[in-house]
């Protein structure tokens, strides 16, 4: 736990003092990678933590992204733009959690699919209020108590902040009775249900919660890019983002932060790799997988009993030597 | 009235064609609990395949047992053992994300190593129109349509007249019992990838010549392939065939009457209909939650 700690706050501190020294495409990319963290940590809440399947959440980044552009778009600050994205994407994700109240595992997975389908043609279709393919451009960076975000840098340690925030308040959450809640569920529904937790409320909230911060990080996300299209919020973004949960590791709370990276850096780093470098990334997804099956966090665990193994094996044999020895 | 006949014959022609792609996913899942997310890019690959054995020189027929040859062995044991087999025990998560990964392999790495651009297919069927009633049908659509029924239908005479087809069916529904009557379960389940690998070809045969042969054309399919699957009932092979019918047919006729922006959505309405109201799909039988 220690040694965590050290490694915790060690990254952060890279986190902060490394960036005024980055090039702005850099600078782009850890702002985008820690937009991913947020989604993620939603998502990881609602299928790492609660058990649920969910291959939508790219859906709520979109209704928060295209929340805020609208509302700016209007003429209306970004502070009423953030808590309306975030409010609607509870809301709706309070909605697509009905079907999960009926449908379970893949049944979920696909009727979560086809909401995010549906999603994403009404920003392609409904020109009049999104803009169609032509998206929404111009969309300002917001102040924040009179300090304009415009600079790249300072919108970057805006959202390093605002990851910070959530962050901490999904810890205190996860480490709450309703975080064990959550849990629970995962792990036994029926069980879970009959120890009188209330597991339709828990269900609809772990699909909210996780829409939320979903629609956070989308909100973010307009502000970062400046202009917003339809193609990021495909189905194909969707199952990118469980992509990254489960790679990151599914249930660990820094599982997002891990899986980001691969999702998002990690095919920056194989450009060497020319038109070849979604290839290598596919193919390094699938022997990730083989490997770990748990997620990259897995590691430690995984270290963890290798040790005990031998410990254990090692006090046997000791064991064995002095009977041995002994009679 | 003639329009309409003509949108739900050629509606049947493509839904057919689901069809044999969600018959392979459902029997994939019921003999092994695998999820394809790779299932539009198995139907793609061979595609490619075939083009390019027919640009060595070889006739369309041959290139196709050629392929389908390649694809028992890749696309059925090779997946079965190099992906589904070490992952399994894990749940349903790694493997979902595992195909994910392969999809994404396999669509680039023909992206990059081979072409981008969509290549036109040679088609089984003469380019020739029929005028029945005032209805024009097309050969292709015909043929299309009777050849994917006969598969379809054909492997499920197999699977429920044959000593094997039961046998695998037998695996399908409960391992242990299976493993105890004598089965050879490893074996029945590289049948079901085998015959997966298998329809995910004929599937190619049938949809390249309309659709062409691109590197991203699995993606439309499998997600087709997907919602015909759950429409039809997950666990009733019977059900991909009706479920691809019914897919087949409302996206043709919604795109001709609603508006083609929302063809896509068609599918989406039909399934949340279906699962809010019959989650086990139409001809699904329930599955007891388990404690």
């Amino acid at each position: 736990m220690k040694k965590s700690l050290i490694l915790g706050v060690l990254g952060l501190a890279a986190l902060i003092a490394l960036p005024p020294f980055l090039k702005s495409y850099g600078l782009y990319l850890l702002s985008y990678w820690l937009i991913f963290v947020i989604a993620n940590m939603g998502l990881n809440l609602t299928i790492g933590y609660a058990g649920q399947k969910s291959l939508g959440h790219a859906a709520f980044f979109g209704i928060g992204a295209y929340t805020v552009a609208i509302v700016m778009k209007a003429g209306l600050s970004f502070w009423l733009g953030l808590p309306l994205a975030v409010f609607g994407c509870f809301v709706v994700g309070l909605g697509l959690g009905f079907p999960a109240l009926r449908v379970q595992t893949i049944y979920l997975a696909f009727a979560t699919l086809g909401f995010n389908t549906a999603v994403w043609l009404v920003m392609r279709n409904e020109e009049w209020l999104t803009g169609g393919t032509f998206g929404i451009n111009n969309i300002a960076r917001p102040s924040l108590f009179g300090l304009s975000l415009d600079g790249n840098l300072r919108y970057y340690y805006f959202i390093l902040g605002m990851t910070i925030v959530l962050g901490a308040l999904l810890w205190k959450l996860l480490n709450s009775p309703w975080g064990k809640a959550f849990t629970a569920l995962r792990d036994n529904p029926i069980r879970a249900e009959s120890l009188g937790v209330h597991i339709q409320a828990y269900t609809l909230l772990s699909f909210a919660i996780g829409a939320a911060y979903a629609g956070a990080a989308g909100a973010l996300f307009a502000s970062l890019v400046q202009f917003i299209e339809p193609a990021p919020f495909t189905v194909g973004a969707s199952i990118m983002m469980y992509l990254m949960v489960v790679v990151g590791g599914s249930g660990y709370f820094f599982g997002p932060l891990l899986g980001s990276a691969v999702g998002v850096l990690l095919p920056e780093w194989l450009r060497f790799a020319q038109g070849w470098y979604l290839f290598v990334f596919g193919a390094a997804v699938v022997v990730l997988m083989l490997w770990l099956p748990d997620g990259l966090l897995s590691i430690p665990d995984r270290l963890k009993a290798k040790r005990l193994a031998r410990e254990a094996s090692a006090a046997r044999a000791a064991s064995a030597a002095s009977i041995g020895a002994s009679s | 009235m003639t329009d309409f006949l003509q949108l739900v014959l050629s509606g049947l022609a493509t839904g057919s064609i689901y069809a044999l792609a969600a018959l392979g996913f459902t029997l994939l899942w019921q003999a092994s609990g695998t999820i394809n997310f790779a299932q539009g890019e198995f139907v793609m690959l061979p595609a490619f395949t075939m083009l390019g054995l027919m640009a060595v020189g070889l006739p369309l027929w041959a290139s196709f047992l050629v392929t389908c040859a390649v694809a028992v062995l890749v696309l059925g044991w090779g997946f079965k053992r190099g992906i589904a087999d070490p992952l399994l025990k894990f749940g349903l998560m790694p493997i979902v994300v595992a195909t994910i990964g392969l999809a994404i392999a396999m669509r680039n790495g023909i992206r990059a190593g081979f072409t981008a651009e969509a290549h036109p297919f040679p088609s089984l069927f003469a380019d020739k129109l029929f005028n029945i009633a005032g209805v024009t049908i097309t050969l292709i659509d015909l043929g299309t349509l009777a050849m994917s029924l006969v598969l379809v239908l054909g492997t499920q005479a197999f699977l429920a007249k044959t000593v094997t087809g039961r046998a695998m069916q037998a695996v399908a529904q409960n391992t242990d019992s299976a493993t105890v009557l004598g089965i050879n379960v490893p074996r029945m389940v590289f049948y079901t990838f085998a015959i997966n690998a298998l329809l995910a070809c004929a599937a190619a045969l049938l949809i390249t010549p309309t659709y062409l042969a691109k590197f991203d054309m699995g993606e439309p399919l499998g997600t087709k392939a997907f919602f015909a699957a759950i429409i039809g009932g997950f666990n009733n092979s019977r059900g991909a065939l009706l479920g691809g019918l019914i897919v087949g047919v409302a996206e043709n006729l919604a795109s001709a009457y609603i508006s083609p922006a929302y063809k896509d959505a068609v599918a989406l309405v039909v399934f949340m209909a279906v699962i809010l109201f019959k989650p086990q799909g139409l001809l699904g039988k329930k599955e007891e939650r388990k404690v």
